[in-house]
């Protein structure tokens, strides 16, 4: 069977049980399902944090993260990919992102799972506006994003 | 060509996209960043750290020394917070 490659940028909360039962639903060739999803979190640097809102490039953030999920399609036998991010104003504990990578084997869907995620975070069009008491701050890029993805062009 | 900003630089600029006709002597994005950071304080103040922004050319990253002709859509923004 086709693997399916699903990406959305969307204001909308997404469900991760509906999102795999998507995925899996009438399919015996998907052994493994890696999940992750990333959560808005109520603090950074012991400071609260209000909400956090997320801007991003139509147009280039699809392209972007439609270009790394055919690279990873290319690089390991999947069979079926599915990256939600999600774009507004999101509040702690509520969902931001979700990259969901299916193989008949874990292995494969778990690497791929690691390279989508850090090349989202080194290279996918999207900022981050954080919100506190002490008023709104952009969230500066972090020099380790761009080490993680920088691994996966080595070896 | 067409220019959009987005993140900081949309908001130190003050506006999110523009169409623009820089002089023929403005090849490179580096060029066309030391162009747009004499426009005025505005620009000026997104553009004061030149080496910290980031541009896309038709929504593909390029680097400071790509060349814009034939460009339809520059895109300038911060380093990306995504994920």
């Amino acid at each position: 069977m086709t693997a399916i490659v699903t990406v959305r940028i969307q204001e909308a909360d997404f469900d991760i049980g509906r999102e795999i039962a998507a995925m899996t639903s009438a399919r015996t060739d998907i052994g493994a399902v890696v999940s992750f999803s990333g959560i808005c979190r109520g603090s950074e640097n012991g400071e609260s944090i209000a909400a956090l809102t997320l801007e991003h490039y139509p147009g280039m953030a699809e392209a972007e993260i439609m270009r790394h999920a055919e690279t990873a399609m290319a690089r390991w036998p999947l069979t079926g990919l599915t990256v939600i991010h999600r774009v507004g104003r999101i509040a702690p504990g509520e969902n931001i992102v979700l990259v969901l990578t299916a193989s008949a084997h874990r292995q494969a869907a778990f690497q791929a799972a690691e390279f989508l995620m850090d090349y989202l975070k080194a290279n996918a069009p999207f900022w981050k506006r954080e919100e506190s008491a002490a008023g709104t701050s952009w969230v500066e890029a972090r020099g380790h994003d761009d080490d993680a993805a920088a691994r996966w062009t080595k070896s | 060509m067409k220019v959009k900003y987005f993140a900081w630089v949309r908001e130190r600029i003050g506006k999110a996209e523009e169409t623009i006709e820089p002089p023929p002597n403005v090849r490179t994005v580096d060029d066309l960043i030391a162009w747009l950071a004499g426009r005025g304080e505005t620009y000026a103040y997104a553009f004061e750290k030149p080496k910290v922004i980031r541009a896309a050319i038709d929504h593909a990253h390029v680097k400071p020394d790509a060349a814009i002709a034939g460009a339809r859509e520059i895109a300038f923004f911060p380093p990306m917070t995504g994920g």
